[in-house]
């Protein structure tokens, strides 16, 4: 890599932690948000164990799926809906109004790299309760179990996790950028939300015809169960594979298709 | 005087509903989204049907079903979003001349709710009827009377979920954080009220409890009733009516207040 490129990675990497600190100062000013979203995580948390145990009865498995196992994917779930709060919520619903409001004009002129700067330009903290709520979830589910966690499963598991999370990322970037032509759509965004609660659950637990929308048409599959499955130690190489390939696939998408949405946008006024 | 009253309220109450009819015909792409999102008792019903959860609590797949898509209707007709635009006209101002208006300010936010339910009916209909193309087994035809008092509970269960919120919007006028605390108040909503777990699935101690609370009245009883299930009916209208009674003096002090704290803002 040439002087020319590391200079650029470190800009962008500056950057990064310039918008996210001042977001961070913005956001520390209600300390009431910390105690809620704290309560909204155990809540949610408690409530997501209550209906799992429900669903599992006087049974033993769900979908084929232990209860220790299971706890893995809600703590998955867990993890990546913080994720969504920290990064995708905060940055990917403020496309429609600079849209909206003429103001991705400007973003466009600055000398960075636009999907870059409108994905990433604020964090928002109220996310980490989740975030840490899900890792210790997973951690807890995984020492319950008699076989010790394997280094090589571990791997795997988080660069699938990184994978799902990137998907994620793609699928909300995508719908939050149809409001180039749409503006009234801000919502799908929402629609998406509460579709991939059905990641809570092993896919194994849906009807069939289900399973395949929820891995071809809305792959949750590779957002909780597939990275689980690697962190239990039984991760199939095909599912490996498919995962990386529909992440990398995602993030091609999703830049062809803002350079696509681009050159239709028009600004607010014309 | 009474009948001219009557004549007034009734001028005043369609003029409000044709009015908001209009504007959320407006919003038509977005009110299809929004049904869209109300899948959740759908995917819940994906996950109990081959669950062992539902063989212990005794529950057979065609009562699953009937439950469950009675709650995905429930939900569509029952969503309250009053917080987020009363704050934003809060904040605009925009509440200053509906104050001057000879009409209490919340109706024109309960018809602006009815007229978005009404905007909602077509979609939900597309809903049910790609259902029963995929899946005609999931769906049923309630009786006459079932329909009836299914629609009324619905009712019931809009205002009193409306009440609920109106309380908790009412504190934005103290606070900048009201909507954060109405997240909270929906978490006990999501899980106590039947819409991700039918009542009986749960441990009688946790079932007392939620009965404690007004949550089941806002699924689970209206959910019952159309799904033809047996319930107490009178024992249910019953219980709507008394958290009604309760929310709502409530909210009409706080409204009080608020709208002089409002004042005393200069806003």
């Amino acid at each position: 890599m040439d002087g020319h490129h590391l200079h650029r990675i470190g800009r962008y990497g500056r950057s990064l932690r310039r918008f996210w600190l001042s977001s961070l100062q913005a956001e520390f000013e209600y300390q009431l948000n910390l105690v809620v979203e704290l309560l909204a995580v155990v809540g949610n948390l408690v409530g997501s164990l209550f209906v799992l145990r429900l669903l599992f009865g006087n049974g033993a498995s769900l979908g084929g799926w232990s209860w220790d196992a299971a706890l893995v994917v809600l703590g998955l779930y867990t993890l990546l809906d913080g994720f969504t709060s920290c990064v995708l919520q905060p940055n990917l619903s403020q496309i429609v109004n600079h849209v909206q409001n003429g103001t991705l004009d400007f973003v466009l002129l600055k000398p960075i790299d636009s999907q870059f700067w409108l994905s990433t330009r604020s964090f928002s903290p109220w996310g980490l309760p989740g975030i840490a709520a899900g890792l210790a979830l997973i951690g807890w589910a995984l020492m319950q179990r008699s076989s010790a966690i394997s280094p090589l499963g571990l791997l795997i598991g988080v660069v699938l996790l990184v994978s799902g999370a990137l998907i994620l990322y793609s699928l909300w970037f995508l719908l939050a950028s149809l409001s180039i032509w749409f503006v009234k759509i801000w919502n799908a965004t929402e629609v998406l939300r509460y579709t991939l609660v059905a990641g809570r659950y092993p896919i194994s637990a849906y009807p069939a015809a289900l399973r395949l929308v929820f891995t071809f048409v809305l792959p949750v599959a590779f957002l909780t169960t597939v990275p689980a499955e690697a962190l239990l130690g039984h991760s199939s190489a095909s599912w490996v594979f498919g995962s990386l390939a529909a992440a990398t696939l995602a993030l091609v998408g999703t830049r062809l298709f803002w350079r696509y949405a681009l050159r239709h946008y028009t600004s607010a006024s014309s | 005087m009474t009948r001219r009253r009557l004549q007034r309220a009734g001028r005043i109450a369609r003029a409000l509903l044709s009015s908001q009819y209009a504007l959320m015909l407006e919003y038509r792409a977005e009110i299809a989204l929004w049904a869209l999102s109300g899948v959740l008792p759908l995917i819940m019903l994906a996950v109990w049907r081959d669950s062992n959860g539902a063989a212990t609590a005794g529950l057979s797949g065609a009562q699953l079903s009937h439950y469950f898509v009675a709650a995905f209707v429930v939900r569509q007709f029952s969503v309250v979003w009053l917080i987020h635009v009363f704050e934003e006209d809060a904040l605009q101002g925009r509440l200053s001349p509906y104050l001057l208006q000879p009409v209490q300010p919340l109706w024109r936010y309960v018809a602006a709710h009815l007229a978005e339910q009404a905007t909602r009916v077509p979609f939900v209909a597309v809903m049910l009827a790609a259902l029963a193309v995929l899946q005609p087994s999931l769906l049923w035809i309630p009786s006459l009377s079932q329909l009836v008092l299914g629609v009324l509970a619905i009712l019931g269960a809009f205002a009193l979920r409306f009440l609920l919120q109106t309380i908790l919007t009412m504190l934005c006028f103290w606070s900048e954080r009201a909507a954060a605390l109405d997240r909270l108040a929906l978490i006990p909503y999501l899980f106590l009220s039947g819409l991700v777990a039918p009542l009986q699935a749960f441990p009688p101690a946790i079932r007392r409890l939620a009965d404690c609370t007004p949550f089941p009245s806002m699924v689970a009883f209206p959910a019952q009733l159309l799904a033809g299930e047996a319930v107490d009916v009178i024992d249910g209208f019953a219980r709507l009516a008394l958290w009604c009674a309760v929310l709502l003096p409530i909210s009409l002090v706080l409204w009080k207040l608020g709208v002089r704290r409002y004042g005393a803002m200069g806003a």
